[in-house]
C-alpha cells in the first residue's frame, strides 16, 4: 500500500509552536483522508525549525466508489418540491430522476447518485491547499509582493493581497510524493500561494543548502541526516540530552537538567552540537538559581554543578550551536561565555543593588510608619517603597499596600489558631511581597518569594519569619510541598484567603476554563494546608473582618460608617445580625445606609455562602482524589445544612473528620445495618410526612405499647447524650461508635412494632421516635445521602 | 567584504569601518543609503524613511545609520554594555524579497562572520511598538549567543495593515562591533582603526557625552517644561494635519511630514519624563496611547498623499 510524505518548508518556527503544529497537520491530514473515504495504518509527525514533517503509511491507493439512492417526493407533488429535491441531489432535470412506485406513496422520484472512487493522490492534492491556508497558528503573518494589494501598478499578478497565505513565517517550500515501496513514488501535484509542490527539500542551512531530490519517508531522514538535519525531534532531544550529560561528567560535573530547556533547544537546532563554556567563579556568590535563570533565560544553556553537590553550581555551561564549527566551536564558546559574563555581571548589579539603600528614603518615612517598618533595613525599604508607589493590586481590589496590610492583621489573627508567634506572623507578612520591588525579582519573576527569603536572611530576620516570605506562595499546585511551619502557615492561610475573599467581593469567580488568578489553586492551597496541618479554622469567623475590608472597596464611601461599627462590633454583616448593627449604629446615621443596610447584608451573605460552597466543591474534588466516597462526603455536608448556622460546616478539618469516621462505621456490619435501620425510618417518616400524617413533637414514654419502644427509646437518649458528648469533643468515630450501638435496638423494634398504629396518638408517638433516630444520626451526616 | 576599503577599515578593526561595509553592501543591492534623520528617536524605526515609508504599496528599499536615544538605559559611562545614546543600523526593503533571511546572513559575511564558524540562529522575538501603533514577526539573530539583529517583518504600522510586507533589519552595531573586534568594553572599541597616537576609541568620542546626558536623563532635565513641550508637540501635529487636510473629497494630503516630526518629539519628550520617574503607571499608559493616537493620524494623512500611493491607486 502507499505512503504519503508531507514536507512543509518555512523560515524558522518558533521553538514554542512545533510540536503542536506538528500535531497539528497530522490531524488535519489524517482527518482529512478519512472523511474522503481512505484508510490508513499509520502515521507520524516529525519536526524541525523549518520544516513540519508527515509520514503517513499504508494509504489505500483509490477511495471506493459509492451509489447512493435518495428517495424524493411524488411526481405529483408541486413543481416546487420537486425543484427542492433537485437541488438537494445536485442535479439539474427530472430527467436524471428515477421513478418508482409503492403501493403507499404511489409514483415518486429517486435519485441515484453514483461517485466512483477517487485516486489518493488527487484526494490529497484537493485538500492540502485548503489545511494549509486554515492552519491554526497562534499567530500568523503575510510577506513578500503577494501581501501587496491587488490592482496596484507596482507588483503584477503576484500581489494577491487579503488573499494572499498566511503562514506562521514565510513558507519556502513543500514537497508531497505518494506511491508504494516497490514503485517510484509521484509528486502529489497542487500548488498554495505560488509555492508548487515537488519533490525536492534542501538541507542545513548553513552545511549543506543545496536541493536534495527525495522518494519517500526513508531516504528522506537519510538524506537529510547527511545534509546535516535530523528529523526526529525526540532523537535531537536524546542527543542535546546525552551530550550535555557526558560533557559534564567529563568534566567532574553533574549537568542541572531541565526538560523543558531541552525541548526549546531542540526546536532550536536542526543539528545539535554540545559545547562547553565558562566564567569566573566570582560570579557564583550571588544565588545559584538567579545564575541559572541569567543563563537559561538569555542564553537557552544548561548550568552544571560539581558532582555530588546538591546546590552550588560550577562556573561551566553547556551549549547547544547548530553548527559543526571549522574550529571545533572554540569561538562559538568563547562568544557564549562572553555574553554570560555581561549578563551575569548585570545580575550581580541586581543583587548589590537589591541589598544597598534606595535612593529617596525620606520619601518613605510615611509609608514605613504604616507597617512599623525599619528603613535601614533593606528590604523593609522595599516594601515602604511598594506602599509608597501605590502598586496597583487590581483595579477593584485596591494597592499591594492595602492587600498587605490586610494579610498582616489576618495573618496576626490567625497565628494563634496555627500555633505561631503573633508578632512573627504579622512581620512575615509585612515583608512578604516586598521582594516584588527588588531588581532580581523584576528580571526573574519566578524568583518572587525565594528572593525575599535570601533578603530577609540577609538583613538578619528571624529564621521561620525569613522562611514564611517564600512558603507563603505554596502549595503552588496540587504536588506542591505545603508548608507545616506555623509562621508559613499563617501567612499562607492568610495570603489565600484574602484572595479568595476579595475576588469573591467584588463578584469575579472562576468560571469553566477560565481562572485568571488561580483562584481555585487558592482554595485547594487551603485545604490542603488546614486538612494536611490538623489545623482548626471556622472560614467564616476568620475572614469575617477580610470581608468587610473588600467589602469597602466594592461599595460606596458613604456606605463605611456602617462598615465601621460593624467593625468595631467585631462581627460580620449577616441578615442574621443586621439588627443589632442598627441598633447599635443608632440615629447618628443617615437614613439612607439604614435603608441599604439589609440590601447590603443580603448580598454580602450571598456572596459569603457562595465563597463557601465553592470550597465545598473543592474539598469534594480534593477528597474525591484521595478515594473518599463521594456519597459520604455529601452526607457530611448536608448535615450543616439541615443542622444551621450553628454548624455552618466551614470547618474544613472536621468535615474531613466526618467523612473518615463515616466511612470507617460503613465498614463495619452494625455500621451498615445502622445505615439501613436509618434509612427505614427515615423513609417512613418522608412518606407519612407527605400524607400529612401527625407526628408528634416529642416523644411521650406514656404512650409505649412494647419492650421494644421502650428500648429503643433508652437506647436513643443514652446515644444522643454520650454522642453529643462525642461530637463536642470532635470524636467523630466514638459519637458513630455510640451511634452504631442502636443498631439492635432499631431492627428490633422495626420487627416487633407497627408504626402505623390505629390510635393517632400512639401512631404520632411512634414517628416520633423514628425522627428521633433521623436527628441523632443526622448531627454527623444525613444518611439519607448514602449509597446501599 | 567590501573590496574598496583599507586593512584598518575592516569591521574587526574600526568601528567606521563596520558602518561603511554595511552600507557598500546594501547599496550594491540597491538601497537608498540615507543619513540619521536629524530628530531625537528612540529607534531607528521612527525615521520617517521607515515609519511612513512602510505604508502604502510603493516600492521602497532604503538603509542608514540612526543615532538612538533611550534616557533609561544611561549608566553615567560606568557600565560596558549600556548606553543612552547608541547607534542602529537599518535597512527597510518593501516587499521583503523571498531571499532577505539570505541577504542578512550574507551581510554578516561581508562583516567577517563566517557562518561556519560561528553559530548564527533566528529565535523568535515577535516586535511590538505601542507607540507608534506597529507590529510585526521575526526573531532576534543571535551570533554565538548574542543578540546581533532584529528581524522583523512589518504587519502593521501607524494601526494600519502593510500592503505589501516589509522586511526590516535593525543592527546594533555597538554589540556587533564589540564581537567582530573581540572587546568587552564599548568604550574600548577602536572607532577610526588606527594604532598609537592616531587611534580613536569609542570612549574617545562618547565617553564624556554618556556622563553629562544620563546626569540630564536623571538628574537634571526640568520637567515642568517638558510636559509643556509634550503638550506643545501634540497639539502641533494634529494643527498641522488638520492645516494640510485634504481640500476634497479624494484629494491629497500637504502636510504629513511636519506633522510627523512632531509626533517624534512628544514621543521622546515621553521618553525623557519616563526616565525622570514622574509618570505613574497608570498615567504612562494614557501617554503612550496620546503618541500612538498622532501616529495613526500621520499615517493615516501619509496614505493621502503621493508616496504613500494615493496616486498610484487612482492610476490603476
Amino acid at each position: 500500500m502507499p505512503d504519503l510524505l508531507l514536507e512543509l518548508r518555512s523560515e524558522e518556527i518558533p521553538a514554542r509552536m512545533q510540536r503542536k503544529a506538528a500535531g497539528d497537520l497530522k490531524a488535519m491530514v489524517t482527518g482529512g483522508l478519512v472523511e474522503a473515504g481512505l484508510t490508513y495504518e499509520g502515521a507520524r509527525e516529525h519536526w524541525t525549525p523549518r520544516r513540519l514533517v508527515l509520514d503517513v503509511r499504508g494509504v489505500t491507493a483509490r477511495s471506493k466508489d459509492v451509489r447512493e439512492e435518495i428517495k424524493g417526493p411524488p411526481v405529483k407533488a408541486p413543481e416546487q418540491a420537486v425543484n427542492g429535491f433537485l437541488r438537494k441531489a445536485g442535479l439539474t432535470s427530472t430527467e436524471a430522476l428515477e421513478v418508482r412506485t409503492d403501493p403507499k406513496k404511489g409514483a415518486f422520484y429517486v435519485a441515484v447518485i453514483e461517485r466512483p472512487g477517487r485516486p489518493a493522490d488527487e484526494i490529497v492534492a484537493e485538500m492540502m491547499p485548503g489545511i494549509i491556508r486554515a492552519f491554526p497558528w497562534p499567530k500568523s503573518m503575510r510577506w513578500g509582493r503577494a501581501s501587496a494589494p491587488k490592482g496596484t501598478p507596482f507588483y503584477g499578478e503576484e500581489a494577491r493581497g487579503s488573499e494572499s497565505l498566511r503562514w506562521v513565517r514565510p513558507l519556502q517550500s513543500i514537497l508531497c510524493t505518494f506511491g508504494p515501496e516497490t514503485e517510484e513514488p509521484t509528486v502529489v501535484d497542487f500548488a498554495v500561494d505560488g509555492v508548487r509542490a515537488g519533490n525536492v527539500t534542501y538541507g542545513h542551512r548553513f552545511h549543506a543548502p543545496e536541493a536534495i531530490t527525495v522518494r519517500r519517508f526513508d531516504d528522506y531522514v537519510a538524506k537529510l541526516e547527511a545534509a546535516r538535519v535530523i528529523v526526529d525531534a525526540e532523537r535531537r532531544k536524546r542527543i542535546i540530552l546525552d551530550d550535555a550529560r557526558n560533557l559534564a561528567f567529563a568534566a567532574g560535573l553533574e549537568l542541572v537538567e531541565d526538560e523543558a530547556l531541552v525541548e526549546e533547544v531542540a526546536g532550536l537546532v536542526e543539528w545539535p552540537v554540545v559545547l562547553m563554556g565558562s566564567f569566573e567563579e566570582a560570579f557564583l556568590d550571588i544565588p545559584p538559581e538567579v545564575v541559572r535563570l541569567t543563563i537559561r533565560a538569555n542564553q537557552k544553556c544548561f548550568v552544571t554543578r560539581p558532582r555530588g553537590e546538591a546546590e552550588r553550581l560550577s562556573n561551566r555551561f553547556v551549549i547547544t550551536a547548530n553548527v559543526e564549527a571549522r574550529d571545533g566551536g572554540a569561538e562559538i564558546a568563547q562568544g557564549n561565555g562572553r555574553v554570560v559574563r555581561a549578563r551575569l555581571s548585570d545580575a550581580v548589579h541586581f543583587w548589590t543593588t537589591d541589598q544597598a539603600d534606595l535612593p529617596d528614603l525620606d520619601r518613605l518615612t510615611q509609608a514605613a510608619a504604616r507597617f512599623d517598618l525599619d528603613l535601614s533595613k533593606p528590604l523593609d525599604q522595599r516594601m515602604a517603597r511598594l506602599a509608597h508607589l501605590n502598586v496597583t493590586f487590581h483595579a477593584r481590589l485596591g494597592t499591594q499596600g492595602a492587600r498587605v496590610a490586610r494579610i498582616a492583621r489576618l495573618a496576626e489573627a490567625l497565628a494563634p489558631a496555627v500555633g505561631a508567634d503573633a508578632a512573627r506572623a504579622r512581620r512575615a507578612a509585612v515583608l512578604a511581597k516586598a521582594d516584588l520591588q527588588t531588581e532580581v525579582v523584576g528580571e526573574f519573576p519566578e524568583l518572587q518569594g525565594a528572593m525575599g527569603r535570601k533578603y530577609a536572611a540577609l538583613q538578619g530576620e528571624d529564621a521561620r519569619v525569613a522562611a514564611a516570605i517564600e512558603a507563603h506562595y505554596r502549595p503552588l499546585g496540587p504536588s506542591d510541598r505545603v508548608p507545616d511551619e506555623p509562621v508559613s502557615v499563617a501567612v499562607a492561610l492568610a495570603d489565600k484567603l484574602d484572595m479568595l475573599t476579595g475576588f469573591w467581593a467584588i463578584d469575579e469567580k472562576p468560571t469553566g476554563s477560565k481562572d485568571p488568578y488561580a483562584l481555585r489553586r487558592a482554595a485547594l492551597g487551603v485545604i490542603r494546608i488546614v486538612v494536611e496541618n490538623g489545623v482548626r479554622l471556622a472560614l467564616l469567623d476568620a475572614w469575617h473582618r477580610t470581608w468587610l475590608e473588600h467589602a469597602r472597596q466594592t461599595f460606596d464611601a458613604s456606605i463605611h460608617d456602617l462598615f465601621d461599627t460593624v467593625q468595631r462590633l467585631g462581627t460580620a454583616l449577616r441578615p442574621a445580625n443586621l439588627a443589632a448593627v442598627l441598633d447599635e449604629i443608632g440615629e447618628s446615621v443617615e437614613t439612607e445606609i439604614r435603608d441599604r443596610a439589609p440590601e447590603i447584608a443580603e448580598t454580602l451573605a450571598q456572596r459569603e455562602a457562595d465563597l463557601l460552597a465553592f470550597f465545598h466543591d473543592r474539598l469534594k474534588v480534593y477528597l474525591r482524589d484521595r478515594g473518599a466516597r463521594h456519597d459520604l462526603i455529601d452526607a457530611v455536608l448536608a448535615s450543616g445544612e439541615a443542622g444551621g448556622a450553628a454548624t455552618a460546616n466551614d470547618d474544613l478539618l472536621m468535615i474531613v473528620r466526618r467523612v473518615e469516621a463515616l466511612g470507617a462505621l460503613l465498614d463495619s456490619p452494625d455500621g451498615q445495618n445502622l445505615l439501613a435501620g436509618t434509612k427505614r425510618a427515615a423513609n417512613i417518616l418522608a412518606a407519612e410526612e407527605k400524607k400529612g400524617t401527625a407526628v408528634a413533637g416529642r416523644v411521650d414514654p406514656a404512650l409505649f405499647a412494647s419492650d421494644e419502644e421502650r428500648a429503643l427509646h433508652d437506647s436513643l437518649e443514652e446515644a444522643e447524650h454520650f454522642a453529643g458528648e462525642a461530637i463536642a469533643a470532635e470524636d467523630f468515630e466514638r459519637a458513630l461508635g455510640f451511634l452504631a450501638a442502636l443498631r439492635q435496638p432499631i431492627d428490633a423494634f422495626f420487627d416487633a412494632v407497627l408504626v402505623n398504629a390505629d390510635d393517632a396518638a400512639v401512631r404520632g408517638n411512634r414517628l416520633a421516635l423514628l425522627a428521633r433516630i433521623r436527628s441523632a444520626t443526622g448531627r454527623v451526616a444525613d444518611f439519607s445521602r448514602i449509597a446501599g | 567584504m567590501n573590496a574598496g576599503l583599507p586593512a584598518h577599515m575592516h569591521p574587526s578593526r574600526s568601528f567606521q569601518g563596520l558602518i561603511l561595509t554595511l552600507h557598500g553592501y546594501w547599496a550594491e543591492r540597491g538601497c537608498v543609503i540615507l543619513q540619521p534623520y536629524d530628530m531625537e528617536v528612540g529607534a531607528g524605526t521612527f525615521h520617517p524613511a521607515t515609519t511612513l515609508r512602510a505604508l502604502g504599496p510603493r516600492p521602497w528599499n532604503a538603509a542608514y545609520v540612526q543615532p538612538s536615544r533611550r534616557p533609561k538605559d544611561g549608566r553615567y559611562g560606568e557600565n560596558p554594555n549600556r548606553l543612552q545614546h547608541y547607534y542602529q543600523y537599518q535597512v527597510i526593503l518593501k516587499p521583503n524579497p523571498p531571499n532577505l533571511q539570505e541577504l542578512y546572513l550574507g551581510s554578516l559575511e561581508a562583516i567577517g562572520i563566517d557562518p561556519l564558524t560561528h553559530d548564527l540562529r533566528f529565535v523568535e522575538d515577535d516586535w511590538e511598538s505601542p507607540t507608534l501603533g506597529a507590529w510585526g514577526l521575526g526573531w532576534e539573530c543571535w551570533c554565538d549567543g548574542m543578540e546581533v539583529s532584529q528581524f522583523t517583518y512589518f504587519q502593521q504600522v501607524c494601526g494600519f495593515e502593510c500592503a505589501p510586507v516589509s522586511g526590516e533589519l535593525t543592527y546594533g552595531l555597538e554589540r556587533l562591533a564589540m564581537y567582530v573586534q573581540g572587546v568587552d568594553n564599548v568604550y574600548d572599541l577602536n572607532f577610526n582603526g588606527l594604532e598609537g597616537a592616531q587611534r580613536v576609541s569609542y570612549g574617545d568620542v562618547f565617553l564624556q557625552a554618556e556622563q553629562e546626558y544620563s546626569r540630564y536623563n536623571f538628574e537634571l532635565a526640568d520637567t515642568a517644561p517638558l510636559f509643556r513641550h509634550f503638550e506643545d508637540a501634540e497639539r502641533e501635529c494634529t494643527a498641522l494635519l488638520d492645516a494640510g487636510a485634504p481640500a476634497a473629497e479624494g484629494g491629497l494630503h500637504r502636510c504629513v511630514l511636519p506633522a510627523y516630526d512632531q509626533c517624534i518629539k512628544a514621543s521622546h519628550v515621553f521618553n525623557l519624563l519616563d526616565a525622570r520617574g514622574v509618570i505613574s503607571v497608570t498615567e504612562r499608559q494614557s501617554y503612550i496611547l496620546r503618541v500612538r493616537n498622532l501616529a495613526r493620524r500621520c499615517g493615516e494623512a501619509y496614505l493621502q498623499t503621493e508616496a504613500g500611493g494615493a496616486g498610484a491607486r487612482s492610476a490603476a
